[in-house]
């Protein structure tokens, strides 16, 4: 059995008499994604807090790594974990570039090495370097400073992110690609990742698990899939969203997964761009739609025709 | 002259800064030559000219009084500011807010006639009200620039690994600043001022002339001490202003 990263073992937080977090035991493995979500003031930000210390559990224990926490020295192991705060909290007396290199600067790199990582960094959130290094937080649009936090937070490397709701702050056009980029990182770094948001959208696309807080306790801990199909409760159930639980629902699984293997040959192809094989079928969905055809051919990783997926196919559970 | 000479040196005295340094440094040395002037407006006076001690000396002690005490008063307030806003030392935060407040209802000169009976006449009880009277403005600015920290800066400078003394000294104290600045600025301005009156309880400064010459009814001797006083105030507070100038860049990029 591997060893959590991350671990919750029956954790509770009051503040006075009101418990924001209540008797929460929960596991994230190594390299896992793993997003909390629940309503306003249901002990999300307590919850991510209480792993880097900045908040003490009342009574359980956080382990990171086996090791538990309480008995660890506070600013080396948030060294090790990427933090992006709600509120972004930029230095604003410090450059982007020194924001950037907090952390870095922290753990005492060579100065060529920290230059290095600031101007990749800043690249990987598409930040030009030249046009935003210099630049002070007050000079930047909202969605930028929140990409020089989440590029702040990654800064050092870190095996651990601890990020509060990172993209709150962008347009659709801008969240949809860093929410990408942040897929990306995640399967290229294997980082674990602990990932607050009120997007439930966002929370489907990036999780391979989901934590449903509810008043401080946890109502469900599943798989997107699991979530959609098989809700904890009504409260779940209304949380993912009644309306358009059946888009939800296509937004889960993938072309791939739904195509009819059994190829026709090419004479029998169905017209237009076949549709990668790791599309959502929701984008499928919507490019029948778009395209007015119900049937589109499916392509496998490596651009070979991997089925045809039929409109029908959609509907059927 | 070249050109570029020429607009450099035109430059530096565009300065207002350097123009005032300038215009102090002309009155505290060349007020003697200033003596025909104020003979033909006082051509009644036997002697229109201060000539006891030279304004130089008498500046030198008036500056050391005012450096000193702002000194004293900046590094006490400021630690006073400091601990009240650490958790250790919240308790005695009202208690240090109240006092600072109170403390400026007093005008400058009554704390300098308390302080005579105290320590006796000459420089010592003119250090002592002064350095009390700075210490209220710092302390009171130093609380404000800390508590005007914006809480989520904190909360990720901690989240990031940064000692507290590390956030203390490269994150609070650098954006508190221009505000801890600006009563270190209200308090030298002050002193500026309260030290001049200082010489009715035997202090040597530039208030000495004044005195004199009230007491002599010499208005020429007041108006040669308040010219000198002014141009030190004025020099004070355009270098003040260089300062707070230099502390904020990064709010004007
Ligand atoms: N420092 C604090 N002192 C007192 N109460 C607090 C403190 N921090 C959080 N709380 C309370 O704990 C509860 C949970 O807060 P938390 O910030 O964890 O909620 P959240 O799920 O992150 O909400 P949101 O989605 O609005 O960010 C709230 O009711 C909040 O008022
Ligand atoms: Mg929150």
């Amino acid at each position: 059995m591997t060893r959590p990263m991350i671990a919750f073992e029956g954790v509770t937080k009051r503040f006075g008499s009101w418990t924001a977090v209540d008797g929460v035991s929960l596991a994230v493995e190594e390299g896992e994604f793993c997003v909390l979500v629940g309503p306003s003031g249901s002990g999300k930000s307590t919850l991510l807090r209480m792993v880097n210390r900045l908040a003490a559990p009342d009574a359980g224990a956080v382990r990171v790594a086996g090791e538990d926490i309480a008995g660890l020295a506070p600013e080396a192991l948030r060294r090790r974990m990427g933090y992006v705060i709600q509120s972004v909290g930029l230095f604003p007396h410090w450059t982007v570039a020194r924001n950037i290199a907090t952390v870095p600067v922290l753990l005492g790199w060579p100065r060529a090495r920290v230059r290095e990582r600031v101007d990749a960094l800043m690249r990987l959130l598409n930040l030009d370097p030249d046009r935003f290094r210099g630049l002070y937080p007050h000079q930047l649009s909202g969605g930028q400073q929140q990409r020089v936090g989440v590029a702040r937070a990654l800064a050092g490397d870190p095996p651990v992110l601890l990020m509060d709701e990172p993209f709150s702050a962008l347009d659709p056009i801008t969240r949809g690609t860093l929410r990408t980029e942040l897929a990306q990182i995640h399967r290229k770094t294997g980082k674990t990742i602990l990932f607050v948001t009120h997007d439930m959208d966002e929370a489907l696309a990036l999780a391979d698990r989901i934590a449903v807080l509810e008043q401080g306790r946890l109502v469900q801990h599943a798989t997107p899939r699991e979530i959609l199909t098989r809700p904890a409760d009504g409260f779940v159930r209304d949380l993912v969203g009644r309306e358009e639980w059946g888009l939800k629902r296509l937004a889960v699984e993938t072309a791939g997964e739904r195509a009819r293997p059994d190829a026709p040959p090419p004479s029998e192809q169905p017209p237009g761009e076949p549709l990668p094989g790791d599309m959502p079928l929701r984008r499928a969905l919507s490019e029948m739609i778009a395209r007015g055809v119900d049937r589109l051919p499916v392509m496998d990783a490596e651009g070979r025709p991997a089925g045809v997926l039929h409109l029908a196919d959609l509907v059927r559970s | 002259m070249t050109g570029r000479r020429f607009w450099q040196v035109f430059g530096l005295l565009a300065d207002r800064l350097v123009l005032a340094v300038l215009a102090l440094v002309l009155l505290l040395y060349g007020m003697p030559l200033l003596k025909p002037f104020f003979a033909a407006l006082y051509p009644t006076l036997d002697r229109p000219m201060y000539e006891g001690d030279g304004f130089a000396a008498l500046a030198a002690d008036h500056m050391a009084l005012v450096g000193l005490s702002s000194l004293a008063a900046a590094a006490a307030g400021v630690l006073a500011g400091l601990a009240v806003t650490r958790p250790w030392g919240a308790e005695f935060r009202g208690l240090v807010e109240a006092l600072a407040t109170a403390g400026q209802t007093f005008p400058p000169v009554a704390v300098l006639a308390v302080a005579v009976p105290a320590v006796g006449f000459g420089a010592a009880p003119a250090l002592i009200a002064l350095t009390l009277y700075a210490v209220l403005p710092i302390v009171q600015n130093t609380i404000a620039g800390l508590e005007g920290v914006p809480a989520p800066v904190l909360e990720s400078a901690r989240g990031m690994g940064m000692r507290p003394a590390a956030i203390l000294l490269r994150v609070e104290l650098p954006l508190a600043a221009p505000v801890i600045l600006a009563g270190l600025r209200t308090a030298v301005a002050i002193n500026v001022g309260t030290a001049a009156i200082a010489s009715t309880v035997g202090a040597k400064t530039l208030g000495l002339p004044i005195i004199v010459g009230l007491n002599g009814a010499n208005p020429a001797y007041v108006i040669q001490g308040a010219l000198v006083v002014a141009a030190l105030a004025v020099v004070v507070d355009l270098g003040f202003d260089r300062l707070a100038l230099l502390l904020s860049r990064w709010q004007r990029a």
